[in-house]
């Protein structure tokens, strides 16, 4: 089906494709999962729409209510379409080292920033919504990395429809942020095709995020549950960026850098498949489109040079 | 069997400011050791009493070895090979 009442009613429903050039072979398969495809443009709008739709059903949010929320862009950006569509305020509290298309995106759709210092990233973030949380008692914090709505909405939509698309499928490989996208899929598969790898990528980025005060100010989001995922990896901007740049040079998907993370892991799955001489289908997540990251100078220029301009920047 | 280990701003007090430094041993548990043997005290930050008798990672804390999360290819027991490149972090939100 590909009409729809409104704006809302098409989130999900997203394509995969295949990836015919970077598959190694034709018994290893990749395929791509566009949630750029989604109306804001990125994977968050299904999380985002869940939590809204859960907290009117428990009567958190009635109208002119306004909506909290700590994110380092994406789930804002959702949240403020939203927002709009419904008749919420927004109010998003978003460190300083993100991407200026995703402070100017937030702003389009009728956000206000709360901005919190780069050092520490989304950690900060967190801990600074919590206060202001406390100081408006009548805001609505939906809280990403808590709500069970975000992984409810990748347990009910994208897992099973990559299953439907793709029976044979033996790995899904997503990102690791909220945790949402591979706990809902993790379960999905876990009740559905256990036999299922679910690999998580997540970004590795400059030392300032990671600059905390103490290893105690680490923060692992309520959602995450290990046993849901069946390895983890760390991968860092040069390799982001390297893998990005291929997705576009040899498949022509566009994507934004947190994807290069996504398919440099995905790759390596594929790559040991092949080793083992084991079938593989690969299906992983296209969070969203490059668009938003063309100011930080990940596609142009050496990758020397890429790896330098992203330094310090939440890419993902 | 010398690996690097890439040491988190915030332990650096402990290995003289060095960002990255060697270390010895076939595992994870090892290497761990080994750290503490020229860097005392870094041994703490990263373990703590697991259940029974056992030790495990701290929760805050993540160790990879070349990218992948030890958690997941048997946390302390993870087995380290000449040349690995041993990343330690502390456990950041996205999103």
């Amino acid at each position: 089906m590909t009409r729809y009442d409104d704006l809302l009613s098409s989130v999900g429903n997203t394509p995969l494709v295949g990836l015919p050039t970077l598959s190694p072979s034709p018994d290893v398969r990749l395929w791509a999962k566009l949630e750029d495809r989604n109306p804001t443009g990125s994977i968050k709008d299904r999380a985002a729409l869940a939590m809204v739709v859960a907290a009117e059903k428990e009567g958190r949010l009635r109208p002119g209510c306004t909506i909290l929320e700590p994110t380092s862009g994406n789930t804002g950006i959702s949240l403020a379409m939203a927002a709009k569509l419904r008749g919420y305020r927004l109010v998003c509290v978003m460190p300083e080292n993100t991407s200026e298309e995703r402070s100017q995106l937030l702003r389009m759709w009728g956000a206000e920033i709360i901005a919190s210092p780069a050092a520490g990233g989304s950690n900060e973030a967190v801990r600074q919504a919590k206060e202001i949380a406390a100081e408006h008692p009548d805001w609505v914090m939906l809280y990403q990395y808590g709500n069970e709505a975000n992984a409810l909405a990748h347990y009910e939509g994208t897992g099973p429809e990559v299953l439907a698309d793709l029976p044979s499928i033996t790995h899904f490989v997503g990102g690791l942020g909220t945790t949402g996208t591979l706990m809902g899929v993790g379960q999905f598969f876990r009740e559905h095709k256990p036999d299922v790898h679910i690999v998580a990528a997540e970004p590795r980025y400059g030392e300032l995020v990671y600059g905390l005060r103490n290893i105690d100010e680490g923060f692992i989001p309520e959602l995450y549950d290990e046993s849901l995922i069946d390895a983890r990896f760390s991968v860092g901007p040069r390799d982001a960026v390297r893998r990005v740049r291929e997705l576009l040079e040899v498949e022509g998907i566009f994507a934004g850098i947190s994807t290069g993370a996504i398919l440099h892991a995905a790759l390596a799955q594929a790559a040991k498949a092949v080793k083992a001489g084991e079938r593989a289908d690969i299906a992983f997540v296209v969070c969203d489109g490059g668009w938003k990251y063309l100011s930080t100078g990940a596609y142009e220029g050496t990758i020397d040079e890429a790896e330098d301009a992203l330094e310090g920047q939440l890419w993902a | 069997m010398a690996v690097e280990v890439r040491i988190p701003t915030i332990l650096r007090n402990l290995t003289g400011e060095q960002k990255a430094v060697t270390a010895e041993g076939g595992t994870l548990s090892a290497v761990i050791d080994d750290l503490e043997a020229n860097h005392p005290g870094i041994k703490d930050r990263l373990v703590e009493a697991g259940p029974g008798d056992g030790v495990g990672l701290r929760r805050f804390v993540n160790v990879y070895v070349n990218d992948e999360d030890v958690r997941f290819i048997g946390g302390l027991d993870a087995e380290v090979t000449d040349g690995d490149q041993v990343v330690v972090l502390p456990a950041v939100a996205g999103g």
